[in-house]
């Protein structure tokens, strides 16, 4: 669909350029702490479990359960369609994200969900990870 | 462990402020001349006396402007507090800090804001180029702004909305609270609510803004105007012109995990467990009970977080603000009552600072809303908060 304004582009960082970089290919990544394992998101420089400052870039699964969400009717941006349904999900490694619910409807969204990541574009040509649920069977839905 | 010494050392001497509007019509360092004069006024010192200021990492107010415009000439402390709202009672706690360390022995605590008429409002969907927010505490809303997630209501919504999930929070629910605080905004001439109490049908008749969770009328206020405090010695306070209100308490509290407003990565984000956290470090550390607050004055940037405050600083269990709230317990006759000014939704928002004026107005015996026999007051903004006492 045609917008006038585009999806707004992830704000890359040194700490951040891993995971960005990877959602431009489709991949959605979290950084490990390659000295004790720990997962961690947002991404940052030091492992606050053992201060190692060494990362590591592991590919998640990309399932997980809507853990919360909302429906943001306003204020409203050009970029977006509203209402913008947003979700924190949880991933099934252990991690949490913000992002957006796709592929339902208003009164399908419920806390539990189970959903599976896919990729859109954004300003810039980057991609960002959105979230589809999932039947019972696994299968996303269409 | 004994309580931190600065405990009831130092005292508000001083408030003053600007009206509230939507337009000030003047910039945000005229807005804090006013309410700094102001605050001088009610305390009865010159500027001259003045040698510490305060204010948050995100006020526009440069200190050397300040300095230059209100005629301070000798500042020999001052400090900022990041966190955004969330860090307004810090604002005592570094007055508080300095003059009982000796650092400094006239602190002026300020805010100044153009919420309503500044140059981008400050509830309005913006789409940040940089990773940080003027240290605001909102580092983390880069991973919000691809997903449409602009907003401090948006940002709550998503906690708000677990919160409603987990105890069975309905709407109507923070509805009762707004229309408490509309009614205490009801009768304060200086509030935006003045005159216009509402209904919980009004409530639930306003739009959405984020569905479960936040209405219209859930929102605090986008308030131009500035608010500011005067701190000094509890012994020099004695001599001044005001009835002086001891700071007997302040404290910020800051857990792994936790952020401000994008506070979307603790656990289970039902709990405010920075506002438990803090609970302990103002009752526990300072040997002062909840049952001896006559009156509390909680951050209510939206309704939500009144209630999910209520439960963290233990002045009811978790689940239960709903009922505390429904049983009267905020009003004038019930066991806490709270934000009598209107709060942040119904009187203003200066960021929360406005709160400790009407704290401090409480303890004088000057509210328009006036608690009977009001002895000890909890201010408090999701992290940092503050016990006030009348002498």
């Amino acid at each position: 669909m045609f917008r006038a304004v585009q999806r707004p582009a992830p704000v890359v960082t040194e700490d951040s350029a891993a995971f960005w970089d990877a959602a431009d290919e489709d991949r959605l990544v979290t950084q490990r702490c390659a000295a004790c394992g720990r997962l961690r998101h947002p991404p940052r420089p030091m492992c606050p479990e053992c201060g190692s400052l060494t990362v590591e870039v592991v590919e998640l699964s990309g399932r997980g359960v809507v853990y919360s969400y909302a429906l943001l009717h306003h204020p409203q941006h050009p970029a977006f369609e509203y209402p913008v349904l947003a979700a924190l999900i949880d991933l099934a490694e252990g991690i949490r994200i913000v992002s957006n619910l796709v592929g339902l409807k208003r009164d399908e969204i419920r806390i539990g969900l189970p959903v599976q990541v896919e990729f859109v574009s954004t300003d810039g040509d980057h991609r960002v990870p959105v979230f589809r649920p999932v039947d019972v069977n696994g299968s996303v839905a269409p | 462990m004994s309580p931190p010494a600065f405990g009831g050392v130092a005292a508000i001497a001083g408030i003053g402020q600007t009206e509230f509007s939507r337009r000030a019509g003047r910039s945000e360092l005229q807005l804090a001349c006013e309410s700094i004069t102001a605050a001088l006024a009610d305390a009865g010192l010159r500027p001259a006396d003045v040698d510490g200021l305060v204010s948050y990492t995100v006020d526009p107010v440069e200190e050397t402007e300040l300095v230059r415009s209100v005629g301070f000439d000798g500042i020999g402390f001052s400090s900022r507090i990041p966190y955004g709202g969330g860090g307004s009672m810090g604002v005592l706690l570094h007055a508080a800090s300095a003059v009982a360390s000796g650092a400094a022995d006239v602190v002026v605590g300020y805010r100044a804001i153009r919420a309503r008429s500044g140059a981008s409002r400050f509830g309005g969907a913006k789409i940040a180029p940089s990773p940080t927010s003027a240290h605001s505490g909102t580092t983390a809303m880069q991973w919000c702004i691809p997903f449409g997630v602009l907003t401090p209501a948006s940002w709550m919504a998503l906690n708000s909305t677990r919160y409603m999930h987990e105890y069975g929070v309905t709407s109507e629910d923070f509805g009762r609270a707004v229309v408490q605080l509309r009614a205490y905004a009801a009768t304060n001439p200086n509030a935006w609510g003045y005159e216009r109490p509402i209904t919980l049908e009004e409530h639930q008749e306003s739009r959405w803004i984020a569905e479960p969770c936040i209405h219209l009328l859930d929102c605090c206020q986008e308030t131009d105007g500035s608010v500011a405090v005067v701190v000094t010695s509890a012994e020099r306070a004695a001599d001044l012109a005001a009835t002086p209100v001891r700071i007997a308490a302040a404290s910020g509290a800051g857990l792994f995990e936790q952020e401000i407003a994008t506070d979307h990565y603790r656990p289970d984000l039902s709990v405010m467990d920075g506002s438990v956290a803090l609970a302990a470090r103002l009752f526990d550390r300072f040997d002062i009970a909840r049952d001896d607050i006559d009156a509390a004055m909680i951050y209510d940037a939206f309704s939500p977080i009144l209630l999910m405050q209520l439960e963290a600083l233990g002045f009811c269990g978790p689940g239960e603000a709903n009922e505390f709230i429904a049983d009267g317990n905020l009003a004038l006759d019930g066991a806490l009552p709270c934000n009598t000014n209107g709060g942040l939704i119904g009187e203003g928002y200066i960021h929360g600072l406005n709160l400790v004026l009407e704290a401090t107005r409480q303890l004088r015996g000057t509210a328009v809303n006036q608690v009977a026999d009001a002895h000890a007051v909890l201010v408090t903004a999701s992290r940092t908060g503050a016990i006030l006492t009348a002498d």
